[in-house]
């Protein structure tokens, strides 16, 4: 049985004491939500917290409200986010993202904040502690080299969460909460292109909700690559959003990669050539050309390299086409 | 007319199973019970210098701690590979081996324990692959500044094995210096080329057989193919990862629950290791929460909980964590495929050259059979006059390979299946039809003197034909879509038992109690194959009496009769026939008794419903309970026993041992498949599938069965590899749910299936085996499918999108190897064919097929004229 | 301020905290250590064995049990955060001696082979038909998607949902 170290187990009653006990705990602390990402890599002795502060209990981090957008509860559940008739109303694409997320049983234990927040991943990583040994670990965790890149200075860990491109394609934006105070940035900004030091959030700073801009005037699309429709974790996600003009040209795009680094990969090029034209095979063809080259999947997930970055084409033909078909 | 045997009706344990009552090995505790942990190795080959365990032991908790010196005897399934060791006692030999274990109160505890051992190790250079074992380095392997270990000293794996042997015979330099030279190995046809390096210290063992002139076979062909493939290893993923529990007591008696497939086995060889007498040991094999051919083999944490609980005289538990599991393996061997065959413009056979390269990773477990089989059963679907086998399992650095559902022969099949479809391409035949017209007969000798009995693939072909549309839809469908078909055969039990002795393998006890309930008592196991619920269907049927009034009691090596295990699609045949010969002698009983008491003659006496009455008066008789009071007072205590020993083979040839079987079973399957251009993504969106079950004696279980098998042959078809990071340090890629892709309900394809019931004589009630061979055809069918859909060839298992997109942009619309590693093989061992004259027998050792005197026309043969037709087949680079 | 609800330190004597869960409609006080998994504390406090384990990682759904009426994985589930939900596990399905249809239907039609998944899978499949009555084959090919099954392709599981689900709109009807 793979069991959990062990950790003090503190359950506030607000997130006004969750930030306030993590701050005075300090580093040796970790929130945890849902579990389904932290226990697992507990498990394997990535992440050994000597206190864990449980935040499943707080009703603050649950709700979906509308104000203008809709305001979504760090804590809710994933299968909650997925069938709320709102989200999928206004936000199919993002329900299909978190729809796609592992399985239908753990999507009832985890959260979007969760989910948001997931560490990246690496076949060199997720492994157990004596797994790891053996190939003198990895500088993710115990070790000094990235073995997927071993000259690399850096970690190539994955970011892996489905919820990520589609939020920071869409402009969504998240609250971030601590003892020092609240701020709000877009969910694009929260990432970072390193696999250890993926998130730009300040590790006291809890994630506390996720506001959606307001629905209607644009559409969005998210599409995974993975092995099977079950279980796996994404080795390519495409999100596309695009804001159109009365005449039919795109006004306003962003198409956002997952699964092939360490952050969510804003496409700016993409950006740029879809505005002001109208989304035609040609030009698909074009931005399909644009996202491939910044795509950098390395050998740490599930596939060969080569072919899921041969899928990028692919994939942006197919999310793009999304966004035509449904104009 | 059957009443029971022929009925679809719930598994007798199937609501201990529904309710969560059924105790797998894991839901076992005993009081003062101790958990146990292994610290296994972080080295893929290398010595071990020195442990210290002094911290681990001053643990508090932590009441035993053994190493390989505690446990120094070797063992392993069979005779000629006993090369384990429990714990590792001079050098580990993959990244998961066994090296100390902890038995502590708690099992936290016996883990934290691990972390306090220190072992130094010496490193050896890890050998990654079938072409590294060769003595081949390939580039991008065995240097480069970052490979763990690949710095450090080559040593053979193992010190046995014909690589070992062939080159102590050469009177080279033994296994000293950088490798030992294999010279004496005779040169075969195939030894063009460099042969294979400076040597081939890891060879665990070369074959190399010849049954007809196969030359002379080729030379009558209207072409020749010759074609390479490779199917990848993959694993049995049995969701019940292995546990086992040892109970020693003063009395000097030792008790093992484990979930093991063959407990027999288990037995044998922890009276082996632990160097007592195996009266003193009794095993149970708990149920199986699957098997798969993957708990066949007596496991290193058998022994280690066995030789803890001697130790500290408490219960000790182990559970496997689900790494360990893949550590375990036992799993399909990667094997590497080059198959040449000659054929006539109607499609028939007129030569085979098959030659096979098994990845063994580092022990024998069973794959010297694993090889023979890879080779063995090519002959019996399609006539094949003249054959030659030459097979090479090499030892690797990674988790032993063995037996998985299918053992040995998928592989061949994928080549098999495949090549013929690219024949019936060649000669514009219709797949299905071309195989219909050379089919072996019922009842007949194959060249390597395998008796063919019942033969039903005829039937099986026809019926998933018609079902599938296939001849309005093979070459018909639109671009991307597409149907093909495959066919196999498995064998229905091995003919021989895994160590040489003369007894039976299988018994059964029948105890009629005076309420009218029957015990039944046999050492198979139920994996959740049924095999209970079929010796409770053959009883009842026998006895007349519901199946539900039957207890089973399976799986104990002290009140059960030797059972060999469940393996090889063994046991409904052979534990079948026993309990039915044990519930005759007891129906011969009751019946004598019954018919003074009716007066009617006793081969009148029916059983029936609960009843023994007089056939001709069926208002006269007595309940079955009644009935066995009135033949206990007459005879007293009714116990009767069966037992069942296979016929013997044909075959007397060295190797003959392999590919035997009282039965063989036969399967066609048609896949559909949807291919998706832009990414090579094959899905599948249905299956037929035809088996030859003989007669199925439950249709409800043995569909179950079917549709089990072809859950299993899509997964390997589509997704699921058993592979390792060579360059660093052979760990492996998958050990995990998550990264071993097993398919969920969303990759599960519809499936149609169709029992053929052609009843063999061998069989009870005609019935053959069912949970392997509808495995075979599954793989590839999806690859002919594949062809039919975008015309591309994908040589190699699994099809996963990158291989199949690959091939779409290949120049020769094939994706698989391109070579094979040219090796000196052996002089083959000659054996004349049935249609030769031959007697079974190999002719001495040098005599060549020209050097016979007479030889005589092979069957359909005469004289043809090879340089008619130009042959196309490429032959590989 | 209010303080934490729980705050246990493992490093006490008392590492142990004594917990009342509610597992199949019952109230068990049980002691355990706050890193305990709900799985751990069923199979090995409770010995509620039925409940099966085959990754612990959240990677194949055999462990899965109801947390008031949702299925949830036990092993990445703390048992503490179990207290004041309603468990529900394999052993709580039947009503006395009377299995649950989906558990006579499973029997019938051959759905358990090892049966080793099948408590999982039981639990999914009792979740899905609690809260839609007639599920199309679909929404059950969705709603199992979590839980693998090695034996038996699935098909026969999906067989015997829809034969539970008709007899149980039957008796409901």
């Amino acid at each position: 049985m793979m069991r959990l170290p062990r950790f003090r187990y503190l359950a506030p009653a607000s997130v006004e004491e969750a930030v306030r006990l993590k701050a005075d705990a300090g580093p040796a602390a970790m929130y945890v939500a849902g579990g389904t990402d932290l226990y697992p890599n507990m498990k394997r002795r990535h992440q050994t917290p000597a206190v864990v502060i449980a935040l499943r209990g707080l009703r603050e981090l649950k709700g979906v409200t509308a104000n203008g957008g809709v305001t979504i509860g760090a804590g809710e559940i994933l299968n909650d986010v997925a069938a709320n008739p709102r989200i999928r109303a206004g936000y199919p694409a993002l329900a299909h993202a978190v729809e796609s997320i592992s399985t239908p049983i753990l999507r009832n234990m985890g959260t979007l904040g969760g989910n948001c927040l997931l560490d990246t991943r690496c076949t060199y990583y997720n492994q157990n502690y004596d797994w790891r040994k053996a190939i003198d670990f990895c500088m993710k965790r115990d070790g000094t080299i990235c073995w997927v890149a071993p000259a690399s200075p850096r970690c190539w860990a994955v970011q892996s969460s489905d919820s990520a491109p589609v939020l920071s394609a869409i402009g969504a934006r998240v609250t971030l909460r601590s003892a020092k105070g609240e701020r709000t940035i877009p969910a694009a900004d929260l990432y970072k292109d390193d696999g250890i030091d993926y998130l730009t959030k300040d590790p006291d700073e809890l994630l506390t909700a996720i506001h959606l801009p307001p629905a209607g005037a644009w559409r969005a699309s998210y599409r995974k690559l993975r092995r099977r429709d079950a279980f796996d974790f994404p080795v390519l996600g495409v999100a596309a959003w695009a804001r159109f003009n009365p005449d039919g040209t795109v006004a306003d795009a962003r198409v956002v990669l997952g699964g092939v680094g360490s952050h969510p990969i804003p496409i700016e090029a993409a950006a740029e050539l879809l505005r002001g034209r109208r989304l035609e095979p040609e030009l698909i063809r074009e931005v399909a050309d644009a996202c491939f080259r910044p795509a950098r999947p390395l050998d740490n997930t599930d596939f060969t390299l080569s072919w899921r970055k041969e899928m990028v084409r692919p994939f942006v033909t197919r999310t793009l086409g999304d966004l035509s078909a449904r104009a | 007319m059957t009443r029971v045997v022929g009925t679809s009706r719930p598994k007798v344990d199937a609501h201990a199973k529904v309710t969560g009552q059924t105790l797998f090995a894991d839901d076992l505790f005993l009081p003062r019970m101790l958990h146990c942990k292994i610290l296994r190795a972080t080295h893929p080959h290398a010595r071990i210098l020195s442990i210290d365990a002094s911290r681990a032991m001053s643990l508090p908790g932590v009441k035993a701690v053994i190493t390989g010196k505690d446990v120094p005897i070797r063992f392993g399934i069979l005779p000629v590979s006993q090369d384990e060791e429990a714990l590792c006692v001079e050098k580990v030999r993959f990244v998961g081996d066994p090296v100390v274990a902890v038995a502590a109160v708690e099992e936290e505890i016996a883990e934290a324990a691990l972390d306090l051992i220190d072992v130094v190790y010496e490193p050896l250079r890890p050998v990654g692959s079938i072409e590294a074992a060769l003595g081949i380095e390939q580039d991008g392997h065995g240097h480069g500044g970052h490979v763990l270990d690949a710095a450090a000293p080559r040593r053979p794996i193992h010190d046995y094995g014909d690589g070992v042997r062939l080159a102590a015979v050469a009177g080279g330099d033994g296994a000293g210096g950088d490798g030992v030279r294999l010279a004496a190995v005779a040169g075969g046809d195939g030894a063009d080329g460099d042969g294979a390096g400076s040597g081939h210290p890891d060879i665990h063992k070369l074959i190399a057989l010849e049954f007809g002139d196969v030359e002379a076979g080729f030379a009558e062909a209207d072409g020749v193919r010759e074609d390479v493939f490779f199917y990848q290893g993959s694993t049995h993923l049995p969701m019940e990862q292995h546990a086992a529990l040892a109970q020693a007591t003063p009395d000097g008696k030792l008790t093992v629950w484990t979930s093991s497939q063959t407990p027999h086995y288990v037995h044998r060889a922890l009276a082996r290791v632990l160097e007592m007498p195996p009266a003193r040991i009794r095993v149970f094999a708990t149920p199986n929460g699957g098997g798969f051919g993957g708990k066949s083999d007596p496991f290193s944490h058998e022994i280690v909980v066995a030789k803890l609980a001697l130790l500290t005289g408490r219960p000790v538990k182990i559970c496997l964590t689900r790494q360990e599991v893949f550590y375990c393996h036992r799993g399909r061997h990667p094997v590497l495929m080059w198959v040449k065959t000659g054929y006539r413009k109607d499609g028939g056979i007129t030569g085979m050259h098959f030659r096979s390269w098994l990845d063994g990773g580092a022990y024998g477990s069973y794959g010297v059979a694993s090889a023979y089989y890879t080779g063995a059963l090519q002959t019996v679907t399609y006539h094949v006059p003249r054959y030659k086998f030459e097979g090479v399992r090499v030892f690797t650095n990674k988790p032993p390979c063995g037996p998985k559902r299918g053992h040995g022969t998928p592989q061949p099949r994928y080549a098999l299946e495949v090549q013929l479809d690219k024949i019936a391409e060649e000669l514009g035949l219709d797949p299905a039809e071309m195989r219909l017209r050379h089919l072996v007969p019922a009842n007949s000798t194959t060249a390597n003197w395998l008796r063919v009995g019942s033969m039903g693939l005829g039937e099986c072909i026809r019926k998933v034909v018609e079902a599938s549309g296939w001849k309005a839809r093979f070459r018909k469908l639109p671009h991307g879509k597409g149907i093909g078909l495959a066919c196999s055969s498995y064998l229905t039990g091995a003919g021989l038992p895994i160590y040489w002795n003369a007894m039976p393998h299988s018994g059964v006890i029948v105890k009629l109690d005076r309420g009218g309930g029957v015990a039944v008592l046999c050492g198979s196991v139920d994996i959740g194959q049924g095999s209970d619920s079929v010796l409770a269907y053959v009883v009842a049927e026998v006895l007349g009496i519901d199946p539900f009034d039957i207890r089973v009691h399976t799986g104990d090596t002290d009140l059960t009769p030797i059972d060999l295990g469940s393996y090889s699609s063994r046991v409904t045949l052979m534990t079948g026939k026993a309990a039915l010969q044990a519930a005759e002698r007891a129906r011969e009983i009751v019946a004598t008794s019954a018919a003074k008491k009716l007066e009617a003659p006793v081969e009148r006496i029916v059983f029936a419903e609960g009843r023994v009455f007089d056939a001709q008066d069926p208002d006269r008789g007595l309940a079955f309970d009644e009935a066995v009071r009135l033949a206990e007072a007459e005879n007293g205590t009714i116990a009767c026993t069966g037992s069942y020993t296979p016929p013997r083979g044909a075959g007397r040839y060295r190797g003959a041992g392999v590919g035997p079987s009282p039965a063989y079973s036969y399967s066609a399957a048609v896949a559909e498949v949807e291919v998706d251009t832009e990414t090579g993504i094959v899905t599948v969106p249905k299956v037929w599938i035809a088996h030859d079950v003989g007669k199925a004696i439950n249709p409800l279980i043995a569909i179950g069965q079917v549709e089990g098998s072809v859950y299993m042959g899509l997964g390997e078809a589509l997704m699921e590899e058993m592979d390792y990071r060579e360059n660093r340090n052979v760990v492996h890629r998958q050990p995990s749910m998550l990264e071993y892709k097993s398919p969920t309900t969303h990759e599960m394809c519809d499936i149609e299936t169709f029992l053929i019931e052609d009843p063999d004589p061998n069989g009870p009630f005609g019935a053959k085996e069912c949970g392997q061979g509808p495995l075979l055809p599954i793989p590839p069918a999806v690859a002919n499918a594949v062809y039919d859909a975008v015309g591309v060839r994908v040589d190699e298992v699994p099809l996963s999108p990158s291989r199949v997109l690959k091939a779409l942009k290949s120049g020769e619309k094939r994706y698989g190897p391109e070579r094979v590693p040219a090796m000196a093989w052996p002089e083959p061992i000659r054996v004349p064919t049935p249609w030769e004259g031959g007697n079974g027998e190999a002719l001495p050792e040098g005599v060549g097929w020209g050097e016979r005197g007479e030889k005589e026309a092979p069957l359909g043969g005469g004289a043809r004229e090879a340089a008619a037709v130009p042959k196309r087949g490429r032959r590989p680079r | 301020m209010a303080e934490p609800l729980l705050q246990i330190d493992p490093r006490r004597e008392d590492e142990k905290i004594l917990l009342t869960l509610r597992v199949n409609g019952e109230d068990l006080p049980v002691a355990f250590a706050t890193h305990e998994t709900l799985l751990e504390v069923l199979r090995e406090d409770l010995r509620l064995t039925g409940t099966k384990h085959g990754c612990e990682l959240g990677e194949c759904g055999t462990c899965t049990v109801l947390m008031d009426g949702r299925p949830v994985l036990s092993c990445l589930a703390l048992a503490l955060e179990a207290a004041g939900h309603e468990v529900t596990t394999v052993e709580g399905l039947a009503e006395g001696s009377r299995l649950h249809p989906l558990q006579e239907a499973f029997a019938e039609l051959g759905a358990a082979q090892c049966g080793y998944c099948t408590p999982g899978i039981l639990l999914a499949a009792k979740a899905l038909l609690d809260s839609e009555p007639s599920p199309s084959r679909e929404r059950i090919v969705a709603a199992l998607a979590g839980n693998l099954c090695r034996c038996t392709g699935y098909l026969k599981i999906y067989e015997a949902v829809e034969l539970a689900a008709e007899r149980m709109r039957g008796v409901a009807a």
